[in-house]
């Protein structure tokens, strides 16, 4: 294409030419060789600016090139055309005259690339930066993203391990049992991707596990119930999601109050969304001043926001004795 | 024979200690407690030689249940996991024992406090109720004793405390409690948004402030909202302006 716009100029030029009274053969030559030159010249420049790019605070060196390259091709046009035509007097007094027009043609021209090559320089180098940018804000989130999932309350693993000793002396049987319980649920909390939903009912199995062992730490004092329909199993959440929302509740649950508790967990979709409740009582009198979301929720929160990017998929409230969390997690057709 | 009392919320934490014991026939369990209640009823009760605590209970924590208490016993803590309350621990508590721990640290933990039980453990649980690191449920409430019943008092219900020796009176609407503690200690350990200390004697709700009156020359009282006037030192003046932002 390249070739055919410069046909075309060459054509256009030599057409100029004759007009100004030039014979058919000058104008020609004269034409092709000129336009040769700063094709050839183009060229130059272009595989120079690919090799090597002044950076921002050498500007003017773009200016100096564009300036030298004019100067070579004026001369070099000037020895080559007076080498072809030189016998021709007409033309060489053209010549003459038209030498300055020429080199500022010229001039413009390499201007122009260089100006164009800069321009297009600096956007796809801002591209880059752009790219490496968003690689690096990836990095972070996904990195936080394991962080949060991994959060483990170290009181529950110490405890549940002094449960086991406990167990040990008198009922080595139990002791076993829950050794294995707590294995599983760690296991669980390894293997999982964070970029990967999970379905409801395996993520109900791995919450089971862990309220096995909670009730085992608690006795009597701890009751579950869970109330979720079927077709809801088949659901996707991110995974690891309801066991800081379930141990928050254990915790606001067990330690406001010094009676047996029941959590209850339920859930039903409604309109794309998988909503998911988990309540727990506590006591008015005393936590009024406590303002309600420990880490536990707030890890939710923000693992909400960093895989939907929004805020209001979980809301918690405060009704008759009653601390309620709600989620709301869009169900993405697979 | 020396009396013991096991606190804690969990029944195979306390089954542990229970088991540990037993190799010691010169200790008697008087009693196994569920929480800081039936910890501070037992100990009034029985006037045990030790007691094992745990720290994380219900309603009140460990802190909190010995806070209570008007003659301290020695205390062994067992706790699963704290980092910030161990340092305190070292100084002050005659062992603690991390969960799970082991028989023979168990048997270390006795023959520690077998050593120490002669000198007086009252001044070193006091200050280590000082020194701990709050756990975050302390700077919301307040929890008092009157006679035998036990409160649990919301910060924001506390209008203002003033010393009283060498305790301090913490006013709410409707009465005051009395606590052996410093004012120093309620000016670190009160949010400073919501608490300020307007002299050396007296710590305020600013919730509860109403108005600032000059009194005479250079001095000032604050005016609560029940009418209450108190006493505004000249550097709590300035500092109360910078609080406030005028």
């Amino acid at each position: 294409m390249y070739v055919g716009w410069w046909m075309v100029w060459a054509c256009i030029q030599t057409w100029v030419l004759h007009h100004l009274e030039l014979n058919w053969h000058a104008a020609i030559i004269d034409s092709l060789v000129s336009n040769g030159l700063l094709a050839l010249a183009c060229i130059a420049a272009i595989i120079l600016y690919r090799y090597y790019q002044p950076g921002r605070s050498n500007r003017i060196y773009r200016l100096i090139f564009a300036l030298s390259i004019t100067i070579l091709y004026s001369i070099t046009f000037k020895w080559i055309i007076t080498y072809l035509l030189g016998a021709d007097e007409y033309y060489t007094d053209f010549l003459e005259k038209s030498m300055p027009i020429r080199s500022i043609i010229s001039l413009l021209v390499l201007t122009f690339l260089t100006i164009t090559n800069w321009l297009l320089y600096n956007i796809e180098e801002q591209k880059e930066k752009e790219q490496r940018r968003n690689d690096a804000e990836q990095l972070v989130k996904e990195a936080e993203l394991a962080r949060l999932r991994q959060q483990l309350q170290p009181h529950f693993l110490f405890n549940s391990l002094n449960s086991i000793s406990a167990l040990a002396g008198t009922k080595p049987n139990e002791a076993r049992k829950m050794i294995q319980q707590l294995s599983d649920f760690l296991r669980g909390t390894l293997k999982k991707d964070e970029q990967q939903t999970v379905p409801l009912n395996e993520e109900l199995e791995h919450l089971k596990l862990y309220l096995e062992i909670e009730k085992v730490r608690f006795g009597h004092r701890l009751q579950v119930e869970i109330n979720i329909d079927k077709e809801n199993l088949e659901a996707y959440l991110p995974p690891l999601l309801l066991q800081p929302i379930v141990e928050n509740a254990i915790k606001f649950g067990l330690y406001d109050t010094v009676e047996d508790i029941t959590i209850s967990i339920s859930s039903h979709l409604e309109n794309g969304y998988l909503n998911i409740q988990i309540k727990n009582p506590f006591d008015s009198d005393t936590q009024q001043a406590n303002e309600g979301t420990g880490f536990g929720l707030s890890s939710v929160q923000r693992r909400l926001f960093l895989l939907y990017a929004r805020n209001d998929l979980m809301t918690t409230e405060k009704k008759n004795g009653q601390f309620i969390t709600s989620l709301k997690i869009p169900q993405i057709k697979k | 024979m020396n009396k013991v009392v096991i606190i804690d919320d969990e029944p195979l934490a306390r089954s542990l200690v229970v088991e540990y014991i037993q190799q010691h026939p010169s200790i008697e369990i008087v009693a196994e407690c569920n929480d800081g209640f039936q910890g501070v009823k037992a100990i009034m009760q029985h006037k045990p030689d030790l007691i094992f605590l745990d720290i994380q209970m219900p309603k009140i924590n460990g802190f909190e249940m010995l806070e209570l208490l008007d003659s301290t016993p020695s205390v062994i803590f067992t706790t699963a996991f704290d980092e910030y309350a161990i340092k305190a621990f070292e100084a002050n508590a005659i062992d603690y024992l991390l969960k799970p721990f082991s028989k023979e640290r168990f048997d270390l933990a006795i023959q520690k406090w077998n050593e120490k039980k002669s000198t007086s453990s009252e001044k070193n649980i006091q200050s280590l109720l000082e020194n701990t690191t709050k756990q975050p449920d302390e700077k919301n409430r307040i929890v008092v004793k009157n006679g035998s019943d036990i409160r649990i008092v919301p910060m924001a219900d506390v209008m203002y405390i003033e010393a009283y020796d060498d305790y301090v009176k913490i006013f709410t609407k409707d009465t005051y409690y009395l606590k052996k503690k410093t004012m120093n200690y309620y000016e670190q350990v009160l949010d400073s948004s919501q608490f300020f200390r307007t002299h050396r004697s007296f710590i305020i709700n600013l919730q509860e402030l109403t108005k600032i009156e000059p009194l005479e020359k250079n001095t000032y009282v604050v005016l609560l909202k029940n009418g209450k006037k108190i006493p505004l030192s000249r550097t709590g003046y300035s500092k109360l302006k910078e609080t406030l932002g005028v």
